[in-house]
């Protein structure tokens, strides 16, 4: 479960200080599906990166199960990212030299999984996201929406608590973004797992159980009665 | 993964590993061809030094150089002439101490008790001057016939001399009176007996002589034949080879044959000497210095100073502006792959911070960049040491001819003289060796070589590295939105 509590995240771009979060109080229950929407530069994602311990806040806490990842070591944040957290990006991110089997296994190298096991359930994850014809082929070699999935396998190939995702549609088209929609939530559902993801798609943010919106640092939460 | 993504990554960025290994290739290659020429200088000068030293000595003692004295020790020729038309020869020779400069044979056994020398031989150092040829007078002749035959002056018979005259031929050559007691030392070593014997140590009354190869075959001498120096008659037992250059002398005798002929009994110009311990020849020098009053001492160093010419030139050559550019190429290469190696992870900051938010920790991700640089370094040090064993392999083939002056107007200067280093028939002039320049590669030059490409390596891994450890998840994926 994650607790924000008056999280502020100042920064300065150029001599403009900028207030991307200002005094943020946030919780996510265990298992909750959050979609976070708002203006660009409004903060969605400087807030998922403090979710996920990518970033550190100027001040207040973000904790996660009962620890503040504000407080932790490089080291110990490394960690509980590597444990408890999977990563969904716009982009896609994936390593263009490394086959789409091997960018799933990337996630499990930290956990110091010995390699043929990384093998199998890199495997078994591409499969599971509809790919298991594809280990071999190299991102360059997919479609967005492939790239998408194999993205989504390496988050949840080392079953995390937590899946944050950034924007995950935003590169693809209509039909590419429905059917990377389905294979998030069926996994959400799945897995059990914790799931926050920030879009600008208001179809997308229509079908969430909760939204949250941020506009100038500030964020409203309502519960969406239509999903 | 270490391995797969590092082939893949090598493989993805060819053409700047190329250009990086190509760097290092180059400062690699160049270190070794300077590094195997100046090893080839080195013992091109080795074999110039042994040339005057001959194996096996570390130094030379002679007697210090005093003013020059007033030439009455030159050589002076009395012939009679005889009536015109005679046919008769006459001959006279004449044997002078080289540089008129002599040491008690006393000093050997000084300069032999010394520490730290091993052992010290004498040897005198001759030059004889042979003039034979037919001196006749000339013939009175009275002008006219049956005249008056009167001068203006009247009473004197007139006419001229005619006729009469000089004709001979000088022979010059250099005789080294050797300690056949100790033949493992002096300038005889740098020879090779290559037909007859050498002297045996029981010859030190034997009139017998080793004859340097081409003044035997300038007068045609062989084993067997006589040889006669200032009426003493010496029979040839063996023909002597120099093993580079030009030989210590013309003819080598007993020494002690060599001080009768010289009228020099118990003297001797120059002692050969080697050290205990090859480290200590400075020290030697000092004490013998010290010690031995009124001696100068020559080491293979100070000789090679004197070395000037081609050889002295391509040898300063290759340890100065070799070793500089050898340093700046290397320097640069260094700089070059170091700074590639970081625009590459400048280029790879979305990778880098999408693997330290998977829970990559800094020291995964920097091994992996140096591991990249060492690959690159290590390809590089492959390269050059191809590159610089073929190039020293092109210096050895062409094997270009050097020039080595010895001595004379060289860096010498005083001790470039008559009481200069040992060789004989070094002393009073300057002479030329062409020597062939070869560029050996020890298995240390490689050595050397390889660990630079690791330096290399390392020197662009600590660049890229250093910038990938700093690198914030958070500011790597915000850059790249």
């Amino acid at each position: 479960m994650y607790e924000l509590r008056s999280v502020t995240k100042r920064y300065t771009r150029g001599k403009e200080a900028v207030h991307a979060l200002d005094g943020i109080d946030l919780t996510i229950a265990d298992g909750d599906r959050l979609v976070i929407q708002g203006p660009t530069g409004g903060g969605k994602s400087t807030l998922l990166q403090m979710l996920g311990g990518l970033d550190r806040p100027t001040s207040g806490e973000v904790v996660l199960d009962g620890t503040d990842l504000a407080r932790l070591s490089e080291a110990r944040l490394t960690k509980v990212r590597s444990e408890n957290i999977g990563f969904v990006f716009q982009s896609f991110n994936l390593i263009p030299t490394l086959t789409a089997q091997e960018n799933v296994e990337t996630a499990l190298v930290p956990l110091g999984v010995k390699a043929k096991e990384r093998r199998e359930r890199a495997a078994q994850a591409l499969e599971s996201v509809g790919l298991g014809e594809r280990l071999g082929h190299l991102p360059g070699e997919m479609s967005g929406g492939q790239q998408q999935r194999v993205a989504i396998a390496r988050a949840l190939v080392r079953q995390p608590k937590v899946l944050l995702a950034d924007e995950p549609t935003g590169n693809l088209d209509e039909g590419m973004r429905d059917e990377i929609m389905d294979v998030l939530e069926r996994m959400w559902k799945e897995l059990g797992l914790t799931f926050v993801m920030v879009t600008h798609d208001s179809a997308i943010a229509r079908k969430a159980p909760r939204l949250a919106t941020i506009r100038k640092g500030s964020i409203t939460v309502r519960e969406n009665a239509a999903s | 993964m270490f391995f797969t993504y590092l082939r893949r990554e090598l493989r993805r960025r060819r053409r700047a590993a190329l250009v990086v290994a190509s760097g290092l290739a180059l400062g690699i290659a160049l270190v070794i061809v300077v590094d195997s020429v100046s090893s080839g200088m080195g013992k091109a000068q080795d074999t110039v030094l042994q040339s005057l030293y001959g194996l096996g000595t570390d130094m030379t003692v002679t007697k210090a150089a005093s003013p020059t004295q007033d030439g009455s020790e030159r050589p002076r020729f009395q012939f009679d002439a005889r009536d015109d038309g005679s046919d008769e020869e006459q001959s006279s020779d004449r044997v002078m101490v080289r540089g008129f400069q002599t040491l008690s044979a006393a000093t050997v056994t000084d300069v032999g008790g010394q520490n730290g020398v091993a052992d010290a031989v004498g040897g005198l150092n001759l030059q004889v001057v042979k003039v034979s040829g037919q001196f006749t007078r000339g013939r009175f002749e009275q002008n006219g016939s049956g005249g008056t035959g009167r001068g203006p002056g009247g009473g004197q018979p007139s006419g001229e001399v005619k006729g009469g005259g000089a004709q001979f031929d000088v022979n010059s050559y250099s005789v080294f009176g050797t300690d056949v007691t100790k033949p493992a030392l002096g300038p005889l070593t740098s020879s090779k007996i290559t037909s007859g014997r050498a002297f045996t140590t029981s010859e030190t009354d034997g009139k017998v002589a080793v004859v340097d190869s081409a003044y035997a075959k300038e007068k045609s001498l062989e084993v067997g034949s006589s040889l006669t120096v200032k009426g003493t008659a010496f029979s040839v037992i063996g023909i002597a080879t120099a093993d580079s250059g030009d030989p210590a002398a013309d003819v080598y005798i007993p020494l002690e044959q060599a001080q009768t002929l010289a009228d020099s009994a118990d003297k001797v110009t120059t002692i050969y000497v080697k050290a205990t311990d090859s480290q200590k020849i400075d020290s030697v020098k000092s004490a013998i210095q010290k010690n031995v009053s009124g001696t100068t001492v020559t080491t293979s160093t100070d000789l090679a100073d004197t070395v000037s010419g081609s050889l002295s030139t391509a040898s300063s050559l290759a340890t100065t502006v070799g070793k500089w550019l050898s340093i700046v190429v290397l320097v640069a290469a260094f700089l070059v792959a170091g700074l590639l190696t970081s625009s590459a992870v400048s280029r790879r900051v979305r990778e880098f911070g999408t693997l330290k938010a998977l829970g990559w920790r800094s020291g995964r991700v920097t091994r992996q960049v140096v591991g990249e640089a060492m690959v690159n370094g290590l390809l590089g040090g492959v390269l050059g040491i191809a590159l610089g064993l073929a190039g020293a392999y092109a210096v050895t083939a062409v094997s270009p001819t050097l020039q080595a002056q010895l001595g004379g107007g060289g860096a010498g200067g005083g001790s470039g003289g008559r009481g200069g280093f040992g060789g004989p028939g070094r002393q009073a002039a300057s002479r030329t060796l062409d020597v062939a320049l070869t560029a050996p590669v020890s298995p240390a030059t490689v050595g050397l070589a390889v660990g630079l490409a690791v330096a290399g390596g390392l020197v662009a891994g600590a660049f890229g590295g250093w910038r990938a450890s700093r690198l914030r998840p958070a500011d790597a994926l915000r850059r790249v939105e």
